[in-house]
């Protein structure tokens, strides 16, 4: 959750940039002795309090739209409204979980909403759906994987720099979907699928337990395994994490299959809310995503990250278009907002970053 | 001043070329069967004395991605009707949603000196320059739906009545509502990409039609003509009240998303109208189990009829039903109501979405 102090690591690589060669030993030790400074650094500094304040601080954005909305629309205090905002919330809201990971370790996912796009057509074409609903789910999971296994592997052992490599996958998982789709919205015909979205086990939608549940998953992954230790590490700094003994290439690779899974399951989400599976389907989805991440408090730099953070910042999003609608407001003024709060959210972040060292 | 524009024209046709080379890798990659030129010809339409063979047409033909249900039928009719023919050829451009490609798709079938062209810009006003060319250089342009910016910019437009559609919706919507005897009715509007001059139109159609009634058009939101944000819009949007009578959304294809977002609210106290004519609609109104129970046509097949159009201007022939020696240089098609009493017949129109 920290950058490394600057007069510890000597070396300047761009983060991506995973060296093979060996440093000399006295290097080592200097850079080991770095990073365990840094990771002590880390859960005990003063960092800590900030990204605290800064999940605070979110919680307070949060806040006052609940007042805005409370008193500029008298159904926005519903239980069908709450639970719609995060029945909306929750497509996004999975895929910037698998987004939380992939930045933290230093990267970026530029092909989740395309890739979404993808597993939902695959996964409703007329020969998958005949094989039932499980098979369906399956298929998404598989595809969503699929994309984030080759993702990786360009990144990590094909050395393409995140940014290229996401946004070649988006480009042709986009036209993969079209090809596949025919550019048609494909119906399921599978009820079962189509329940998904309208079941509310314990009177909540089941979609919103989905969310939940990753939520939580995504939660325990990050922060009490050495899965997540190691994501932090990588992404803070990739030579140490290296030098630490972790294999920094696989661990790169995993983390876009990762994100990947994280896709499929928000394209079984997606193509039972909208009843098809289309290659339109999530437009622009990565860059919600990314933004939500990003005023959650995690850095694109990598290294540092929460995904209560994240989960906060989707519903923010979902909030502020829900309000507007409520107001019978029209879109453009909603994406307005929407650039605002990023830019507060990423100037709040510099301020609690400079501050404490 | 003059150096400029040219410079800006070569930069153009340079991007142009660009995309026309990628567009080319593309679908070389996904095989698509779409687009084909077809020159195999089969029976002609019909039997009168336009039927007949003429003069071999060549006929540009160029529209947006056909990444919707619509224009996916826009571009399919075009291309059937074509096939017809065996005195149509048809050179059918790469689609693109790039309004720059677009101009340099137009610019290339200039310079094959094709005799129509047919075109669905992305956008009249941006595409008028380039039509404006076509003209001068002796093509006829056929102006498809998105009308240009000015008269001189085609010899033909054909397209469909976007306030007549907002009239056709908002009159069944009043017509019933005044039968159900209900006063201060709620009715809300599903509307599709609100800057289009389009969906401005189809708005204001609706909004006066209502008003001959009394009515006025209560919760209003704009979806992106997508399934997934006609489902996000009317799930929000059903949450600002609690209880609504009519609802009109002008997209059938986004209207999936719509039907979605009704089910999972278990809403069914309102009736819906929808909007272009899909042939799942057409399905959901014939079924009457759920709220959709009309839909106001806007037919994708001008596209057909654009063909024969084009072919007619090339053969300087007229329209046998009417006096005139000459094809008109404007028809306006009309936006039907569908309803379950008279479905079946417009059931073969309706596109697959």
């Amino acid at each position: 959750m920290s950058e490394p102090p600057p007069n510890a690591v000597s070396i300047e690589k761009p983060p991506n940039a995973l060296a093979t060669e060996k440093p000399p030993v006295a290097e080592q030790a200097r850079v080991e002795a770095a990073a365990e400074r840094a990771s002590v650094h880390r859960r005990t500094g003063v960092l800590a309090r900030i990204s605290e304040f800064r999940n605070v601080g979110l919680l307070g954005v949060l806040v006052v739209l609940g007042i805005i909305g409370g008193i500029t629309a008298g159904t926005f205090w519903t239980r069908s409204n709450i639970l719609t905002i995060l029945q909306q919330a929750s497509v996004v809201g999975v895929l910037s979980v698998g987004m939380t990971f992939v930045i933290i370790g230093g990267g970026i996912d530029l092909s989740v909403g395309k890739a979404m796009a993808l597993a939902s057509v695959w996964c409703t074409t007329i020969s998958t759906q005949s094989y039932g609903p499980v098979v369906m789910v399956l298929c998404a999971l598989a595809v969503g994987m699929a994309v984030g296994l080759v993702n990786g592997v360009l990144i990590a052992y094909g050395r393409v720099v995140p940014f290229i490599a996401t946004l070649a996958m988006l480009a042709s998982a986009q036209g993969l979907a079209e090809w596949i789709s025919n550019k048609q919205s494909q119906l399921v015909t599978q009820g079962a699928i189509n329940d998904l979205a309208t079941t509310e086990p314990l009177g909540i939608p089941l979609l919103v337990w989905m969310f939940a549940v990753v939520a939580v998953l995504g939660w325990i992954l990050l922060n009490r395994t050495t899965f997540g230790r190691r994501t932090f590490a990588v992404g803070g700094n990739i030579e140490a994490a290296r030098l630490a003994g972790i294999n920094v290439r696989r661990h790169t690779a995993l983390l876009y299959v990762l994100s990947g899974l994280c896709v499929g399951i928000a394209a079984i989400m997606i193509t039972s809310l909208t009843t098809t599976g289309s290659s339109t389907h999530g437009d622009l989805y990565e860059l919600d995503a990314i933004a939500a991440v990003i005023i959650g408090g995690t850095a694109l730099t990598g290294g540092r990250g929460t995904v209560v953070g994240s989960v906060v910042g989707v519903v923010i999003f979902t909030t502020i278009s829900n309000i507007f609608i409520l107001n019978n407001l029209q879109t453009e003024t909603q994406n307005i907002a929407k650039g605002v709060i990023i830019v507060i959210a990423v100037l709040l972040q510099r301020r609690g970053r400079e501050s404490p060292v | 001043m003059e150096i400029f524009q040219k410079a800006v024209g070569r930069r153009q046709m340079l991007l142009g070329a660009a995309g026309l080379g990628a567009g080319g890798v593309l679908t070389a990659c996904t095989g698509n069967a779409k687009a084909k030129d077809s020159t195999t010809p089969t029976a002609a339409a019909a039997s009168n004395a336009n039927s007949s063979t003429g003069k071999t047409v060549t006929i540009g033909f160029s529209a947006p991605a056909a990444d919707h249900g619509w224009t996916g039928a826009i571009a399919k009719n075009a291309t059937a009707e074509a096939k017809k023919f065996s005195d149509v050829k048809l050179e059918a451009v790469q689609p693109t949603n790039d309004v720059t490609a677009q101009i340099a798709a137009i610019e290339t079938l200039i310079n094959k000196k094709v005799d129509v062209i047919v075109m669905l810009p992305n956008d009249g006003k941006q595409l008028t320059a380039v039509a404006k060319k076509a003209m001068a250089a002796g093509i006829q342009v056929i102006n498809l739906d998105r009308v240009f910016d000015t008269p001189l910019a085609y010899r033909t437009w054909i397209g469909g009545d976007n306030y007549g559609m907002g009239v056709s919706a908002g009159s069944y919507i009043g017509d019933q509502l005044k039968s159900k005897g209900v006063s201060n009715p709620v009715i809300a509007e599903i509307a599709g990409i609100d800057s289009l001059p389009l969906t401005q139109q189809r708005s204001q159609g609706f909004k006066d039609a209502l008003a001959r009634y009394g009515f006025k058009v209560g919760p209003r939101q704009a979806a992106q003509f997508t399934v997934q944000s006609g489902q996000q819009v009317t799930a929000n949007l059903l949450q600002s009240a609690s209880r609504i009578d009519a609802m009109w959304n002008h997209d059938d294809d986004q209207g999936i998303g719509v039907l979605a977002a009704i089910k999972q609210a278990h809403r069914t106290e309102f009736f819906m109208v929808g909007g272009a004519g899909s042939a799942n609609a057409m399905r959901e109104i014939k079924s009457g189990s759920s709220v959709l129970k009309a839909t106001v046509t806007y037919p994708p097949t001008m596209a057909s009829s654009a063909i024969q159009l084009a072919r007619l201007i090339g053969q300087t022939k007229g329209m046998t039903d009417l006096s005139q020696t000459e094809v008109p240089s404007s028809i306006t098609l009309y936006s039907a109501t569908v309803t379950k009493d008279n479905v079946d017949k417009f059931l073969p129109q309706g596109f697959e979405s």
